[in-house]
């Protein structure tokens, strides 16, 4: 959809016509605990919230930073419609996921110059995504791996190297399975061999008969929270879908949990940093950017208490520790192995999310 | 007629008849303001939103279609309703006696302090209630392992992240309000219905079947019409307790909206959902009056 068709449909006009007054009357209604201009306005995901990684850049820079958690783009996107613009400031974003608001208008472009774009791992930079136009929009700022998660006092690691474990009789009951649709068809895909780059509508049926097996052998179908404690608390040996975002942060009160990157491989996720167009503070929205860019900052992000991951920045400052939790060393090989998140179309989305959701209402 | 009475009469004449006219508008000007507000408007422009398409915004009623064609989400309304009638059985069931009891067994002075004890659960928050829930039917949970060192079963049953372990989340909660509803209602009973029945030769269970119960059944009624309107619409009890192992019909609409931002779709489920509610209400509204009448 072009933003010209959108613009002139009449349908669209009364659409965002109300879109307006429902941001109008959200602006009144908050109008008591309205942001002042001076502070900065992020949509954020959980990992951003923690106070270990916002004050030091607030003491630095004496700006309050007011965060608004949201889970999926669509709901973050439709935080950002139903606002005024300039309203927020940054976002956090799936990295494929940043062409989608390029094409709202929303990203302004950043300046590569002054971003520690050659620190990062190369494999995550993710510019297919990230750069739209030849004008980067988004810099990937933490990542990790949509993989095979266990309690290795309660599995046999030796058969986590291959998603037949999966679907196999021996773990059945034991299973748990991370509830986005995305990274676990991505999963789907490579237990049949196709790369999730490639994935087409034909491709449909197998995965689809893919994740029956994976669904038959599951316990439960857990978002974030209920698939980590399903693992934590011993409901479930295995979750599918989870990787050091589940077991890293829970190493010290459970070090039996770890994760595999199986023969097949696993599905690399990454989530991005953008700067808002209309943001009315642009030179302290780059300067939160390039503070979570910063080795200090991606150490903080890469162990925030809502969860861990691979910082992007391969001079992030981690303890020694904190690297081995995280597997810092493996990740040359981890990424060599690793295949991009599914990168769906429109269409193609639709009818993957309906998959999923005709997986999870099979008995 | 009294000369207060007179002074009354002749203070509409003394000012204008328009004030007196207007005073019952005035007087519900405010609940029409909110309810034109806060749900005559978004409920437009909910229904405005059903009947676009995602991508383009054109005109189309493909989101109701869809409702209608695939299975999947048919599934979710047809499990919503199951769920839901389960529940508001089984809180009947239990509330009844339970109300009975705080009515009539509980002496009058410690009647106040049993509900303040039954509701005090309820202080606490509901996610957090619900993830206890999680924790006390889970593997290892105060369930299974009564269930293993009793001997009744060798291996730990599987409760948590089911059917099971919706249907008792709910029907915790709506025990409760259930309880609150019937009791006020048998409260508000005569005692002199009961001692004519007596008079009149009928036994306790003739006079509960065909005196006490027909007079409750309106405390009842409301009591199951509020459980079925927030238990079908409920999401945050089936996403924790039920595993995604099925869907109901609001986990169905946040489907549609977290990543993809499907507002029109997640709109027309969301209508889909209250028109079944409406019908609900049509059902119990119209046996209440039979009932009345």
């Amino acid at each position: 959809m072009s933003a010209k068709s959108a613009s002139t449909n009449p349908q669209s006009i009364l659409k965002n016509h109300l879109h307006a007054a429902c941001a109008a009357t959200a602006l009144l209604l908050g109008a008591g605990s309205a942001t002042q201009a001076a502070d900065l306005n992020a949509l954020i995901w959980c990992d951003h919230a923690d106070p270990a990684l916002l004050q030091p850049f607030e003491e630095a820079n004496g700006v309050k930073v007011n965060v608004k958690e949201f889970e999926g783009t669509g709901a973050g996107l439709a935080i950002v419609e139903q606002s005024q613009p300039g309203d927020w400031d940054v976002m956090v974003i799936d990295s494929i996921d940043v062409p989608r608001g390029v094409e709202k208008g929303l990203f302004e472009p950043l300046p590569e110059d002054k971003l520690p774009l050659a620190d990062l791992f190369p494999q995550v930079k993710m510019d297919g995504s990230t750069v739209v136009g030849g004008k980067r929009y988004g810099i990937t700022e933490k990542f990790g791996y949509n993989t095979i998660g266990y309690n290795k006092t309660k599995v046999d690691p030796a058969d986590m190297q291959s998603m037949a474990a999966l679907t196999g009789d021996k773990y059945k009951g034991k299973v748990a399975i991370y509830d986005y649709y995305l990274p676990v068809i991505g999963m789907a895909a490579l237990a049949i061999g196709k790369k999730t780059a490639d994935l087409t509508e034909a491709d449909l049926p197998a995965l689809k008969d893919e994740l029956l097996k994976m669904k038959a052998n599951a316990k439960l179908v857990g978002e974030v929270t209920a698939s980590q404690t399903a693992l934590a608390t011993g409901e479930v040996d295995i979750l599918v879908g989870g990787g050091e975002w589940v077991t890293a942060g829970l190493a010290k009160e459970n070090p039996a949990l770890d994760f595999s990157i199986p023969k097949e491989g696993a599905v690399l996720w990454s989530q991005s940093l953008a700067m808002f167009k209309d943001s009315k503070n642009k030179d302290m929205a780059l300067k939160f950017i390039q503070y979570i860019m910063s080795p200090e900052g991606q150490a903080r992000l890469a162990t925030s208490s809502c969860y861990w991951g691979m910082p992007a920045n391969t001079k992030a400052a981690l303890t020694d520790d904190q690297k081995k939790v995280l597997r810092f060393d493996e990740q040359p090989g981890f990424l060599a192995r690793a295949q991009a998140y599914p990168a769906p179309n429109a269409d193609l989305d639709k009818k993957m999310q309906d998959m999923w959701t005709e997986m999870l209402q099979a008995k | 007629m009294s000369s207060s009475a007179n002074k009354g009469r002749a203070l509409p004449r003394a000012g204008s008849a328009l004030p007196r006219a207007a005073l019952p508008w005035a007087l519900v000007t405010p609940a029409l303001g909110w309810t034109l507000l806060f749900f005559v408007l978004p409920f437009i422009a909910m229904g405005f939103s059903s009947l676009t398409a995602h991508e383009g915004g054109a005109f189309t009623a493909s989101n109701y279609s869809q409702f209608f064609t695939n299975p999947s989400y048919w599934q979710a309304m047809v499990n919503s309703l199951q769920v839901t009638a389960i529940v508001t059985v089984i809180s009947v069931l239990l509330a009844y006696p339970f109300a009975w009891i705080l009515a009539e067994q509980v002496p009058e002075r410690w009647q106040r302090l049993a509900l303040m004890l039954a509701v005090l659960p309820f202080w606490t928050s509901y996610v957090v209630r619900s993830y206890s829930w999680l924790l006390v039917l889970a593997q290892n949970g105060v369930v299974n392992r009564a269930l293993t060192s009793s001997g009744l079963f060798a291996e730990p049953v599987q409760l948590a992240n089911t059917r099971f372990a919706t249907v008792t989340g709910f029907v915790h909660f709506f025990v409760m309000l259930l309880t609150l509803t019937i009791f006020a209602n048998l409260k508000q009973l005569s005692p002199s219905y009961r001692k004519a029945a007596a008079d009149l030769g009928a036994g306790p269970v003739r006079t509960f079947l065909h005196v006490v119960l027909p007079l409750t059944l309106p405390g009842i009624m409301v009591g199951a019409f509020l459980t079925f309107v927030l238990c079908i619409g409920d999401y945050i009890t089936p996403q924790i307790l039920g595993g995604n192992n099925e869907l109901l019909m609001p986990q169905l609409v946040m489907m549609q909206i977290g990543r993809r931002g499907d507002f029109p779709l997640a709109s027309a489920l969301s209508i889909i959902l209250m028109a079944v509610v409406t019908i609900a209400y049509l059902a119990c509204a119209r046996w209440l009056k039979i009932e009345r009448a």
